[in-house]
């Protein structure tokens, strides 16, 4: 726990029930209260706008709902791009740590955690303990993220729901060979122009977005695919295991996993004390 | 969770005389630039400075003008104008800024020490061990000012410095010698110019104490600091006036370190900074680090300007193996011992590497050396993409989550 933390622990009252975990992303917030038991009691996502702290706070407003309007949270953790701006958090700790702990929750083995976030991807790496060996995150451009993803949607004039479901209908895929997304999108027109259907067209996008993940780390040992990207398009963890030959783990709403790793450490703090 | 405003970072009472012996040495340049009192020679940042001072000439080196735009973030304005003229945004940006400084006729020197513009050239003089760039870059001037572009060109990737290496280099920088006879109007005086390597070596020798004292723990100084206080060791060295300043620095240090002071309060981490610092953003990364109680305490490049083979008792030869010594002109296996020596030397915890993006030279990140020093020597890195100038190329949400995200491995790992 850092000094902060420490400081923000102190003031915890012990007797309340509920841990939130808030993980505001730079595309969707994400927030999930959890009880002692570490069950999960409300999970809300929302985009997440241009006002962090609002988009925040409505979505306590609307998890309080879901668990019968109680306000009872012991405490909280922030996490995300935008964890600083959450006016109601005890702590902020950052979504590479959070990912972690929520990925450790469901997968306690040493694992190698593939994040594929709106806008940036993260590699982490775990001991046996959960522990964090090391991490890597994307060079700054949006290749091979969700903002890659939503792009090529666009370009297509498809809804971004809409891909997945395309992209099974085929094995054929397009190569999409560009590391910049605007010039991906230039590569689709030429693509269109030949009539190639847009399935592969999509197909070939998501083909794009794990060629990007593979070019970051070796991606050894056990691979836990999370973030939003494989929440909405469950083909990109099938076209990864095809890639690296191997199986590829996916928890449990692994949009949520660091949200709920945010809770799980909030409530690992109010048992410490 | 609101964020506060509070600074973390710990003044060095030396600052002040550093400020005024600054101003002093801009002073002169353009008093002379204005009446023609002395030749004005523009030399690289590791160039051949002892050589052009035993001339006589003040010497002006643009790379700490490229600096001064970086930290006054004047350059993501000025980089343009240079692109507009076809000098390309992937290449040094410290030329873009310069360049389109030159080209807007806007320096931070006016508002810094009220002078009008940079001193104009006599000569310039270059040495292409950093980079290609800096012999372009004085090509620039060379064909604006019509004045003579001279130099020496480095051979790059050395391991061990042989007596071939050497033979070319000697002779090169004695090369020099007739043009600048004929450039200052003046008789080359060998006795002068041991005078001043003399003095270029005891600066650096005190130089290399006060990034030393930084093995101290706590740290009585941080890189972030180091970044300014390098200033007279780069513009002044050979001069007198930057051995007196480096005593008065190393004395303030000592005294903290008697005292157990830290330049960070409760001093948890130590770091080391391999590449170019982003100059746009010294104080917000000096303040995150003090913040989480981490201590930058060394670098590579602070270190690059310590010349210890100046001792030799052939000027020429003194200045032939000091400006080739150093770590960016030598091999990636020189590297990797340096910077293995440094982490162990410096006891530091993790190490920050800076993936500049118009700076190459000085991106060591680049052949798989943070991954076999970590494998090595069990110290966790990171790497940030940035750039020393152009804060375009730069993601301030994504550099401190990763350096955050490093100081909480290490609180884990605790």
């Amino acid at each position: 726990m850092s000094g902060e933390e420490q400081e923000k622990a102190s003031k915890v009252p012990s007797v309340r029930k509920l841990f939130c975990g808030v993980d505001v992303g730079a595309s969707a917030t994400k927030l999930i209260l959890l009880d002692s038991e570490r069950k999960v009691r409300a999970k809300v996502v929302r985009p997440s706008g241009v006002d962090y702290a609002a988009t925040a706070k409505e979505c306590l407003d609307q998890a309080a709902a879901e668990v019968g309007g109680s306000r009872d949270i012991a405490r909280t953790v922030s996490t995300g791009y935008g964890r600083r701006n959450v006016n109601f958090a005890d702590a902020s700790l950052t979504e590479i740590h959070c990912h972690g702990v929520g990925c450790y929750h469901h997968i306690p083995r040493p694992i190698t955690i593939v994040d594929i976030g709106g806008q940036d991807n993260k590699v982490i790496r775990l001991d046996a303990s959960g522990q964090r060996l090391d991490f890597k995150m994307n060079r700054k451009c949006a290749a091979g993220t969700g903002a890659f993803i939503e792009e090529m949607a666009l370009r297509l004039g498809l809804d971004v729901g809409e891909m997945d479901p395309l992209a099974r209908t085929t094995e054929e895929a397009v190569r999409l060979s560009s590391f910049c997304t605007v010039f991906a999108k230039t590569e689709i027109l030429a693509h269109l122009r030949k009539g190639i259907p847009v399935a592969e067209i999509v197909r070939g996008a998501f083909m794009s977005v794990i060629q990007r993940v593979v070019e970051m780390d070796p991606l050894d040992g056990e691979v836990v695919l999370t973030g939003g990207v494989v929440e909405y398009n469950p083909t990109i963890a099938d076209i990864l295991s095809k890639k690296i030959g191997r199986r590829v783990e996916v928890p449990p709403h692994p949009q949520y996993t660091g949200a709920l790793g945010a809770a799980l450490v909030a409530l690992r703090q109010s048992e410490k004390k | 969770m609101a964020e506060e405003k509070k600074t973390f970072i710990k003044k060095i009472r030396s600052a002040g005389p550093m400020r005024d012996l600054m101003a002093d040495y801009f002073k002169e340049m353009d008093e002379a630039a204005k009446t023609g009192s002395a030749k004005i020679a523009w030399c690289t940042s590791v160039g051949p400075a002892e050589l052009l001072r035993a001339f006589d000439f003040l010497v002006y080196f643009p790379e700490n003008h490229g600096a001064m735009l970086g930290s006054s973030r004047m350059a993501a304005d000025l980089i343009p104008a240079a692109n507009a003229i076809g000098y390309s945004p992937d290449i040094c940006s410290y030329l873009t800024s310069d360049v389109g400084s030159y080209l807007r006729k806007n320096t931070p020197l006016t508002k810094a020490f009220g002078m009008e513009g940079v001193p104009k050239p006599d000569v310039l003089v270059y040495n292409t061990n950093q980079c290609r760039d800096v012999k372009e870059w004085f090509g620039f001037y060379e064909r604006e000012f019509n004045v003579p572009a001279i130099g020496i060109d480095t051979m790059r990737g050395i391991g061990d410095i042989t007596p071939n290496h050497l033979q070319g280099l000697i002779g090169q920088h004695k090369a020099l010698v007739p043009k600048l006879e004929q450039i200052s109007g003046k008789r080359f005086d060998i006795d002068r110019l041991k005078e001043v390597v003399a003095s270029s070596y005891r600066c650096t020798k005190l130089w290399k104490k006060v990034l030393r004292i930084a093995e101290n723990k706590p740290s009585p100084i941080t890189f972030f600091d180091g970044t300014i206080h390098m200033g007279p060791a780069v513009v002044l060295r050979g001069d007198e006036r930057a051995e007196r300043y480096y005593e008065m620095l190393l004395a303030e240090l000592e005294e903290r370190v008697q005292n157990g002071v830290g330049a960070v309060d409760g001093e948890t981490y130590r770091f080391y900074w391999e590449g170019m610092p982003v100059w746009g953003k010294l104080r917000e990364h000096a303040e995150f680090f003090a913040e989480k109680k981490s201590c930058v305490v060394a670098s590579t490049y602070c270190n690059s300007w310590i010349f210890e083979d100046l001792g030799h008792e052939d000027p020429f030869e003194g200045l032939a193996r000091a400006y080739t010594e150093l770590f960016i002109v030598r091999s990636e296996n020189f590297k990797e011992q340096y910077l293995e020596s440094m982490v162990r030397d410096y006891n530091v915890n993790g190490v920050i590497y800076h993936d500049a993006k118009t700076c190459p030279n000085n991106s060591n990140n680049r052949y798989g050396l943070p991954q076999r020093l970590t494998k090595s020597l069990g110290v966790p890195h990171v790497v940030i993409n940035g750039d020393l100038n152009d804060l375009r190329l730069y993601s301030e949400e994504q550099a401190k989550t990763q350096f955050e995200a490093l100081v909480e491995q290490l609180h884990e790992r605790a």
